[in-house]
This record gives C-alpha cells, sequence and structure tokens, in this order.
C-alpha cells in the first residue's frame, strides 16, 4: 500500500510536468495544427537560463537565500523563453501560416536542431549539477510514503499554472480572441481580432510555461544539459495526443495520466506480466496504453477540439 | 692531381673502416610501433597518456641496444589519432598496417577498439590494449587481440563477491542501463553476487538517457536490499544516487568504472557518504610494483603527472618487445605464440595472457567517497 501512494506520488510529479510542457504543445495545435516539435527546447533552454542566473547571481551576490535566487532564475528564464517562443513563431512560422502543413513541421524539426546546438556552443556538452535550492529531504506524512518539500512546490506550481491558464483562456479578452482564433483565424480576423497578435500571445505563453516547467525538471533531478529538452518534448508530446490534442483539459489529463502510467508501468508491470516483463518496459508500457487509447478513442481521452476548417 | 690522390686516401681508408665495421656490428633495423588512441576531443587526455606511456617504452627499449635475429633493433613510434570514434578509429587502424607496423598499443576506448581489432586480425599484427574494458573485444575470437587490463566481467565479478563477501551484505537490488557496457557489469555482478551466494531482491532496468528513477527506486525500496548496484554511467549514477537518498532509501550503492569519475562527485553532491562504493580496472600507481619509479621516470620526461593509463600503454609496448626477444623475431606471425605465452613483470604486475588474449589476474580497485574524493579500499585479484 506504501509503494503503491509512493508510486502514484512520483507519477504526480513527472505527470505535473509533462502536463504543463504539453499544454504548449496543444495550445499551438490548437490554434494553427502545427506540432511545434522545438517545444521541448524551450524546456532546455529556460532550465539553462535559469541556472546561469542562479550562478551567476550566487557569485556575485553571495548570501542570498535560496529562494530568492530560484525566483531570480525564473524571473531572468521566463522572460527570455517568451521571447525566444516569440522569435521562433515570428521568424519560422509566420511566412509559413498558408504553406502546406509540412512545410512549418520541417521547420520545427529544425528549429529543434538549431535551439540544441547553440545550447550546445554556448553551455558546452557536459551536464550541468542544477542547485536544487528548495529542499529534497524526504519527510514522512504517512508511514513507509516519503514527500519531499520540492515534489509538493512542483505539483503546487503545476496546478496553480494550470488553473491560471485555464481562467485565462476562458474568462479573459485574450482567452476569448485565442478561442476564435482558434475557430478560424481568417474569420477572427474579420471580427476585428489581431489574429497574429493572439498566435503569438499563444507561442508566449507556452514558452513561458515551458521555462517553468524547465527550472521545475532540472530542480526536481539536479541536472541540466544541452539535450535535457528531448524526452520531456516526447513525452508531453504523447501526453498531449492521449489528452486530445488541441484541447487544453485534455493536455493536462493526459500529462497526469501519463506520469502516472510510467509510473505504475515501471513499478507493478513485473506482476502484472507474472514476471514475464520487466522495468526496462516501461517507455513501451506507456506506449502501449496510448495505442489503446488511440484505438478505442482516436481523439484522445477528453476528445480532440480543433476547429472544423472545412 | 695531388691534391685529388690526397683527397682520396682518406676517402677509402674510411670506407675499408666501415665496411670492415659492418661485418663486425649487425645491421641496423627500424621496427615500427603504432599507437591509437583519441589526441582531440573530450577523451585527448586518454589517449596522449597513452602514447606517453608507449614512447617511455620505446626509448627504454632503446637504450638498450636490442639484438634480435642478428639485427640491432632500433624501435620507432608512429601514433594515430583515432578520436575515439568507431570509423575513424578503422581508418587508423588500415593506415598503421599500412605503414608496415609490427604490433600495436591501442585503441584506448573501446568503441574504436573493437572495431579495430578486425583489421589488425586481418593483417596478422598483434594490438594490445591498454586501456578498452569491453568484454566483447576479446570475445571476436581473435588471435591478435590483447589486453593488459582488467575487463568490464572480470570487474563485476570482483564486485559481486566484493558485496557479498567484504560488505556481507545478502538482499542486492541491480540496475542497469540496457548499454552494451551497463548491461554487462550488472549482469556480471547479478551471477557473482549468486555464486558468493547473495541473493538479488530486485533486477530493475532503465536507459542511458534518464534522469527519474523515483519509479524503480521506489520498487527496490520495497525489497529492502542493504546493497543497490547500479551498472551505467556518471551522468545517471549522480542523479540516482540523490533520488536514492529523496526515498530514505538508506542501502549502501555500488558502482563500476563509470560512476568512478570526479563527474558523479559532481552530480551526486550531497548524497554521498563512505558507503558508497565504485570499481576501476586495474591498481592505484602506488600499489603497483613498479609504480613510484614509473611515476619519477614519467615525470621526469615529461614535466607532467600520469593520468591513468600511461602505465598499461608502458606494459603493453613492453610486452611486444619482450614477445619479440623471447622469438627472436620482429616479424608478427613469428612472435604471436611468444606474446600468447608471456610471462613477464611488468610496471603493473605480472603480465600474462588467458586463452582469449584477456590479462591473468587482471587487478580491480575499490574505492569509497571519502574526504571528497575517491579514496581506494582494497585491490582484488
Amino acid at each position: 500500500m506504501e509503494t503503491l501512494l509512493q508510486q502514484t506520488l512520483n507519477g504526480l510529479v513527472a505527470g505535473s510536468i509533462y502536463a504543463l510542457v504539453a499544454l504548449g504543445y496543444t495550445m499551438v495545435y490548437g490554434i494553427l495544427g502545427l506540432i511545434n516539435f522545438a517545444h521541448g527546447e524551450i524546456v532546455m533552454v529556460g532550465a539553462l537560463v535559469a541556472l546561469q542566473t542562479i550562478l551567476f547571481l550566487s557569485s556575485a551576490v553571495p548570501g542570498l537565500p535560496p529562494l530568492v535566487l530560484l525566483l531570480a532564475g525564473v524571473v531572468v528564464a521566463v522572460p527570455a523563453c517568451m521571447a525566444l517562443g516569440y522569435l521562433i513563431e515570428r521568424i519560422g512560422y509566420r511566412r509559413l501560416r498558408n504553406a502546406p502543413r509540412l512545410a512549418p513541421l520541417i521547420t520545427a524539426i529544425g528549429v529543434s536542431f538549431l535551439l540544441q546546438t547553440l545550447a550546445m556552443i554556448i553551455w558546452g556538452r557536459e551536464f550541468h549539477v542544477f542547485p536544487q535550492l528548495i529542499d529534497t529531504a524526504p519527510m514522512q506524512p504517512v508511514d513507509g510514503v516519503v514527500v519531499s518539500p520540492m515534489q509538493i512546490f512542483t505539483i503546487v506550481v503545476a496546478f496553480t499554472l494550470m488553473g491560471g491558464l485555464m481562467l485565462l483562456v476562458n474568462k479573459s479578452r485574450l482567452g476569448r480572441a485565442m478561442r476564435a482564433t482558434a475557430e478560424n483565424h481568417r474569420v477572427a480576423g474579420l471580427m476585428g481580432i489581431n489574429a497574429n497578435g493572439v498566435i503569438a500571445a499563444t507561442f508566449i505563453i507556452g514558452s513561458g510555461l515551458a521555462a517553468l516547467a524547465g527550472v521545475l525538471f532540472a530542480s526536481n533531478y539536479a541536472i541540466a544539459h544541452y539535450s535535457m529538452g528531448f524526452t520531456p518534448g516526447l513525452k508531453a508530446f504523447t501526453a498531449a495526443v492521449l489528452g486530445g490534442i488541441g484541447n487544453l483539459p485534455g493536455a493536462m489529463v493526459g500529462g497526469l495520466v501519463l506520469g502516472l502510467v510510467e509510473s505504475f508501468g515501471a513499478g507493478y508491470i513485473e506482476h502484472l506480466s507474472f514476471g514475464f516483463l520487466n522495468s526496462s518496459y516501461q517507455d513501451i508500457f506507456a506506449f502501449m496504453i496510448l495505442g489503446a487509447v488511440l484505438i478505442f478513442r482516436p481523439s484522445g481521452l477528453l476528445g480532440e477540439r480543433v476547429a472544423d476548417r472545412a | 692531381m695531388k691534391a685529388n690522390k690526397l683527397f682520396i686516401a682518406p676517402a677509402v681508408a674510411c670506407l675499408a673502416a666501415s665496411l670492415a665495421a659492418g661485418t663486425v656490428q649487425a645491421k641496423e633495423v627500424v621496427v615500427r610501433i603504432g599507437h591509437a588512441g583519441p589526441l582531440s576531443g573530450p577523451a585527448a587526455a586518454f589517449g596522449k597518456d597513452g602514447e606517453n606511456g608507449a614512447r617511455l617504452a620505446i626509448e627504454d627499449a632503446n637504450a638498450k641496444k636490442l639484438q634480435i635475429g642478428g639485427d640491432s633493433v632500433k624501435f620507432e613510434l608512429v601514433s594515430e589519432d583515432d578520436q575515439a570514434d568507431p570509423r575513424t578509429a578503422t581508418t587508423v587502424a588500415q593506415r598503421l598496417t599500412d605503414a608496415g607496423v609490427k604490433g600495436v598499443v591501442g585503441h584506448v576506448t573501446s568503441g574504436a577498439s573493437v572495431p579495430a581489432a578486425r583489421i589488425y586480425e586481418n593483417a596478422g599484427i598483434p594490438m594490445i590494449t591498454p586501456s578498452s574494458t569491453s568484454p566483447k573485444l576479446t570475445q571476436q575470437g581473435y588471435k591478435m587481440t590483447f589486453r593488459v587490463i582488467a575487463n568490464d566481467l572480470q570487474q563485476g565479478n570482483a564486485l559481486g563477491k566484493y558485496a557479498v563477501e567484504q560488505l556481507k551484505a545478502t538482499r542486492i537490488a541491480v540496475i542497469d542501463d540496457r548499454t552494451a557496457y551497463g548491461q554487462g557489469l550488472a549482469d556480471a555482478f547479478a551471477n557473482a553476487v549468486k555464486a558468493a551466494g547473495g541473493q538479488v531482491v530486485g533486477r530493475e532496468f532503465t536507459n542511458d538517457k534518464a534522469t527519474d528513477f523515483m519509479a524503480i527506486l521506489t520498487k527496490v525500496r520495497a525489497a529492502n536490499p542493504d546493497v543497490v548496484f547500479y551498472g551505467g554511467m556518471d551522468a545517471q549514477s549522480g542523479p540516482l544516487t540523490r533520488q536514492m537518498k529523496q526515498l530514505g532509501l538508506t542501502a549502501k550503492f555500488l558502482t563500476g568504472d563509470g560512476g568512478c569519475t570526479g563527474e558523479m562527485i559532481k552530480m551526486a553532491g550531497d548524497a554521498l557518504s563512505a558507503t558508497t562504493y565504485c570499481t576501476q580496472a586495474g591498481i592505484p600507481l602506488d600499489k603497483m610494483p613498479g609504480g613510484t619509479a614509473f611515476r619519477t621516470q614519467f615525470k621526469q620526461r615529461y614535466g607532467s603527472d600520469i593520468h591513468v593509463y600511461a602505465p598499461y600503454s608502458y606494459d603493453a609496448t613492453m610486452a611486444l618487445i619482450e614477445a619479440m626477444k623471447v622469438a627472436n623475431s620482429v616479424e608478427p606471425t613469428k612472435y604471436q605464440p611468444a606474446l600468447k605465452a608471456l610471462n613477464a613483470q611488468g610496471v603493473t604486475g605480472p603480465l600474462a595472457f588467458d586463452q582469449s588474449g584477456d590479462i591473468k589476474g587482471g587487478a580491480i580497485t575499490v574505492y569509497n567517497f571519502s574526504g571528497g574524493r575517491w579514496a581506494p579500499l582494497q585491490t582484488l585479484q
């Protein structure tokens, strides 16, 4: 029972980071019908920029409290990634908006390579240690189950951000404009909505979330590296598809479900298969679930929500 | 005319003298020995170290003015850069065979040694690697492949025995990263644990790009092990030990040479303790029979310290030369049997090879984390 609870907690932590990243994929897809494969690299840039800021500050002003350092890292990383997201959209994708769908897709893969290589040049190939500024010492709320302040922080931040995004999209003027643009950006333009502005805002918000996800990821695992964005990016994309791509609550549910499935997969696949399979099938297990969901619900758990472009 | 005569006379005398000397002194032949390893890229320090060791051996041999097969032999080092890259390694191997080397010291990394071995095998030139530890290298069934350092299987075996016999562990969990290195090491470890009477209570897997080990560690924790073994590299074992601490998993942690690095100390941070152990193939320099003398000689010659494998590279070169002496021939086909049957004393210890070309009784050293670094605890043979 303790193991079950512990695995649930592990899954929630990983899943809430996936969910934050998945939101970026799904928002862009919802509006442009584009899979922005460079999104995972924004996670990486966010983590590395925050790391750079924290290292700089802690050597320039010794004795700053850890929370201030972390906050400073976030305050620099989030706008940096927002600017990066905007630039990618402005330079890479905007000209291709009316091109065949394959063109922006290939561009996205190219941008991903470009960002990774640039990061490799700037930060080198080595693994960096990301300082764990929030305590990771285990606490035992229930006997046999441990949770660290860092994990609680991760879950709380992720859920707050997701809630905030839902409010923004459903209640604000910008959100209404985003929903209208998702329906049909040309018609939205006729209604007096600045479609380019809304699309840029989508990239900016998604990139900001990705930067935060990067900082959370790096703080949890104390690691930062130029290729660290690839795996969470792929997992988050999977999560977005699992929940129904284009669907915001779907991305959140998809992320959490994927995190939990992975965690339980690693923990229980051996028992479930009577020792035939083991934890090296952890990822395969997650993709089997994805396959099964897509067979029975081709548009994901909560359904795809893409405007009909007929 | 007169002047000419005067000139010719000493010239003739000189010629006569040199001819006479020729009949007494053996003619000098140049024997080329190849060295291959990374001289550029991230592993360049290892390649340079190997090259320095080999050069020192060759200078020592030349100073002895050896006579082999009636000729006085002068050895010459031909050093090539394989960039630790499998494809470059094969090109370099071809270049060395074309240059007519009689033996090769190298390659340095396993990834380069394994494909290069085939080229030396086909060319009939013995190669002795000072530092590649992949078991695969000597499992290819080649007659010309040798190594002077313990391989990963020997490392896994030694660690497994150490865990059960010295650390008195009974419940042992084994994790690996599913790479050829990690899996090979972990399998050898698990088998040795069982052979020594220990119990493997968990066998988990991850991959060499993973950062999140919470799920498998939670499962491992439920099995309540007293030792956790990881077969893989420092980039994973660092975060893995942190997450063990985070989960309150207090078992001892063991890993192989992939985690026995400064990088591991950096990545793992305060998760390391005196109950974190790792192994390196070979023995610390101070414990080698000729270690202290070698360090002094090396420092004098190059003005810098030994990186890691220079003594092994020195011994590999000496093994080649020793076999040539025993066989009284520098021809690879003639001296290969002598190399196979070699029984010599090197800087690092006795030099003798088993059937597959691996060093007999290769040493493994266990380290633990103490005083901010890896401190040698014990050398296992």
